[in-house]
């Protein structure tokens, strides 16, 4: 069980393809988030929530029905986060949480500032919303699913697919089940 | 005979299609997802099959979204020649109906691609209208996640590429995508046409029930090799690794210039939301 925040230790021993289960606090951000905090970055002033050994889950929730704690959240595309993503990384961002390949400058930073990217499946919102406990907006509610929200999770599940040591389980899984022509 | 449809009928009708939409996939869909469990052989893929099927299962009887991104709302209106639209403005009578079935569900449309400002209720949908012979209404209503449309290609070949050049692009397409758009997917391929018609193939090849096949045996034919070939890259469910990447590719073909060999690819990822109805 990881329960940010993360240490190297905790990073350290995964592997790619391991099934991980997180718990506790953890920050949803996407496409619209990524923009505004990149901006920031590079203006030099305070994101408006402290990362440094967190995690970034990519996604967007659909809206709660009543007596839920959330809508429907699954991952969306990572790599459209690669771009946004090496600062992040560089304040010490420790877990990323999406679906979908990342870029050669994305994995390597992975491994340079010991960060793990990780996917969750993609299109089972409605079973990953079962381990969201509660949900608020810290930042830009005027962004709507947009926003940055801070999730509390309980055992929420993932595969780990790049670890900070350079493997890769998309490629790993192809390499094992790819059929070659004669 | 004219026959008379009030447009507050088709506003019921895109709010009510669009609704069960988000919460029940298409019973061809999961039909194919469950047989295709057998057919994976990496554990993990398997474990991918059994999940879906189960968050399926679960959104359905809790009546929430099987997926977030509840997509853009496509309507796809085939109108008998013999209808008269009645009682106001059918183009906003659909948006009205978008409108309202999106209340609970995600808004992710923003009304203009650079400004990026998010419309707050998923209008507009896009309408597709065709006229056909007789007196009824087909309303077709699809609900696009992005994660898959974004993969999708489009490519003017020239003729000599053949059939060849047909599989290697469609095939080259499914790689680049790789686990972004949410594989088990569903292939949309169209054929020949113009720059804009081969797009609109491929997405209408997207409607069609899973397990049909086109009427045109070669065409057919290619439809199983290409999804044989599909099979073949290994990389499977949600892209971890296994023989389960696509469940079906179906191939829709027009004709074309002598010039040219249009082909464009329109991907539907592992909740492919479709509900359709006859008026």
């Amino acid at each position: 069980m990881l329960t940010p925040p993360l240490t190297d230790t905790d990073l350290l021993s995964l592997r790619a393809g391991d099934a991980i289960r997180i718990s506790g606090v953890i920050y949803t951000a996407r496409d619209a988030a990524h923009k505004r905090m990149a901006e920031l970055i590079e203006r030099g002033e305070p994101l408006p929530v402290e990362l440094a050994g967190q995690a970034i889950y990519y996604v967007g929730p659909a809206p709660a029905k009543t007596g839920h704690a959330i809508g429907p959240a699954g991952p969306t595309t990572s790599g459209r986060m690669d771009s946004y993503t090496i600062p992040l990384l560089r304040l010490g961002v420790k877990l990323l949480i999406g679906k979908g390949y990342r870029s050669p400058e994305v994995k390597a930073a992975l491994v340079e500032n010991r960060a793990v990217y990780a996917a969750a499946v993609g299109g089972a919102a409605a079973l990953l919303a079962r381990h969201i406990r509660s949900s608020r907006v810290v930042a830009w509610p005027e962004l709507g699913t947009e926003a940055i929200h801070e999730l509390t999770v309980e055992g929420f599940p993932a595969i780990v697919i790049n670890d900070c040591h350079g493997g890769d389980a998309y490629a790993d899984g192809r390499a094992a089940w790819e059929e070659r022509g004669e | 005979m004219i026959r008379e449809i009030p447009v507050t009928r088709i506003q019921t009708a895109v709010e009510t299609l669009l609704t069960e939409a988000a919460y029940r996939l298409p019973a061809d869909y999961l039909a194919a997802l469950e047989a295709s469990a057998p057919a994976e052989p990496s554990p993990v893929g398997r474990q991918v099959i059994d999940l879906l099927l189960e968050n399926s299962a679960y959104a359905q009887a809790e009546q929430i979204p099987t997926c977030q991104d509840t997509g853009m709302a496509m309507l796809f209106l085939e109108v008998g020649q013999d209808v008269h639209f009645t009682g106001g403005d059918v183009n906003a009578a659909i948006q009205d109906g978008v409108r309202a079935a999106y209340a609970g569900l995600r808004k992710s449309v923003v009304g203009d691609p650079i400004q990026r400002i998010n419309t707050g209720d998923n209008t507009p949908g896009l309408i597709h209208y065709e006229i056909v012979p007789g007196d009824r209404v087909t309303l077709t209503a699809l609900q696009k996640g992005f994660g898959a449309e974004l993969m999708s290609r489009l490519q003017m070949f020239p003729p000599s590429v053949g059939v060849e050049g047909v599989v290697r692009f469609v095939v080259e397409t499914i790689e680049l995508a790789g686990p972004n758009a949410c594989p088990p997917v569903i292939v949309g391929v169209g054929l020949g046409g113009s720059f804009d018609t081969v797009a609109h193939l491929a997405k209408k090849a997207l409607l069609r029930p899973i397990g049909s096949t086109h009427p045109t045996p070669h065409l057919a034919a290619l439809e199983a090799d290409l999804l044989a070939a599909i099979n073949r890259t290994g990389i499977g469910p949600q892209g971890l690794g296994g023989r389960v990447t696509a469940l079906a590719v179906h191939i829709e073909a027009g004709a074309t210039h002598i010039g040219a060999l249009p082909v464009a690819v329109n991907l539907n990822c592992s909740a492919p939301r479709r509900a359709s109805i006859e008026i």
